[in-house]
């Protein structure tokens, strides 16, 4: 039986397929079988993120609609042997996604791997409710922003009400804070909401702080998931994150700004 | 914060105002959230019922339903009458 995450935000662009590929791949470096799922039908890009992007044939909706069986869908990683992707459709409409085809999919995977990753698209429609519906777990990835925060307590509220767990009664999703695009200079100058802040106003259990970084970007540009880039800030963020996620105690790091030498402080830069 | 900064920075500190906003409004969404679907059109017709009698604006009538336990929830109707329509 495969453990369902959902990494889900409400709002757009803070951070979910970058962190889906990064928790994906770093659960695979640790030796879990995993499979990342891209719900996003119609706008995929976690195929970009992960440099696999001219591999994909079939897709989600293809092994939903019985066009293609799950072993000609899924995308093994050139990188790892025990990281794969199920790629999201590309032209289909977006009702395309039901209940009982996901149940399907999902139950094959759960057969076979250890980690299943659903990286949700953003919004309140059917597909990120789909994403959410059968996770066991859920990473919600916040940036330090008013309507970012605002829009992960709606999801909170959608994870606790509109979840398969929720509807039958079961024990709820475990929910996980992930604040990305931190930047603790701005954090200290009063500019920016402090980790502190968003945990007072979320109240859920912080997995991890992402700092604001070069590196990010430099790794979509060249398909190559964060965590890879060991030597990053980012990378070694989502290396400590992932660490978390399976259990382990580790400190929080790239909290705080470096400490600056006297010269800098007082003529800044 | 460098020492230039310092004698330039007049600003308020933008964070903490962005914290106040949103336990504000976090707050309020998440009673809404909790509470049946039907309690804004109830709050709506009791309004109605009261101006029958009694001039009051949109903002003098509250309905709140808490659950105090898992048998009992309790509705509680909140009216503020303007002073000199009393009676």
């Amino acid at each position: 039986m495969a453990k369902i995450i959902v990494v889900t935000s409400g709002k757009g662009g803070v951070g979910k397929t970058t962190t889906s590929a990064a928790i994906g791949t770093g659960l695979a470096l640790k030796g879990h079988k995993t499979v990342i799922v891209d719900f996003d039908i119609g706008l995929r890009n976690l195929d970009l993120i992960m440099g696999c992007e001219r591999r994909v044939v079939y897709d989600f909706v293809n092994v939903i609609n019985g066009e293609a069986n799950l072993k000609q869908a899924l995308i093994k990683d050139k990188r790892l042997d025990n990281l794969f992707i199920l790629p999201a459709s590309q032209t289909r409409d977006k009702e395309a996604l039901h209940k009982e085809g996901v149940e399907r999919v999902l139950n094959e995977l759960s057969d076979e791997f250890d980690f299943i990753i659903c990286d949700s698209p953003a919004g309140i429609e059917s597909g990120a409710m789909m994403a959410l519906y059968f996770a066991d777990e859920a990473i919600v990835v916040t940036n330090p922003e008013v309507s970012s925060v605002r829009d992960s307590d709606r999801i909170l509220g959608m994870l606790s009400s509109k979840s398969r767990r929720a509807e039958q009664g079961l024990p709820g999703i475990k929910e996980h804070l992930l604040l990305t695009r931190y930047n603790p200079e701005r954090v200290q100058k009063g500019e920016m909401l402090s980790v502190d802040d968003v945990n007072d106003i979320l109240a859920i259990k912080l997995l991890g702080v992402i700092p604001e970084s070069q590196a990010v970007l430099n790794a979509s540009n060249s398909g190559q998931p964060v965590i890879l880039d060991a030597e990053s800030d980012a990378g070694q963020a989502y290396l400590d994150t992932v660490a978390r996620l399976t259990g382990d105690t580790v400190p929080f790091r790239f909290l705080n700004v470096e400490k600056k030498g006297l010269l800098k402080r007082i003529f800044g830069g | 914060m460098s020492l230039l900064d310092y004698f330039r920075s007049s600003k308020k500190n933008t964070a903490s105002t962005a914290k106040e906003r949103l336990q504000i409004i976090v707050a309020h969404e998440r009673r809404r959230r909790t509470s049946p679907d039907y309690l804004p059109q109830l709050e709506r017709d009791i309004l109605e019922v009261i101006r029958k009698y009694v001039d009051i604006a949109d903002d003098q009538v509250s309905v709140t339903l808490e659950k105090s336990s898992d048998e009992l929830s309790v509705l509680e109707l909140n009216v503020t009458f303007p002073e000199d329509k009393r009676g």
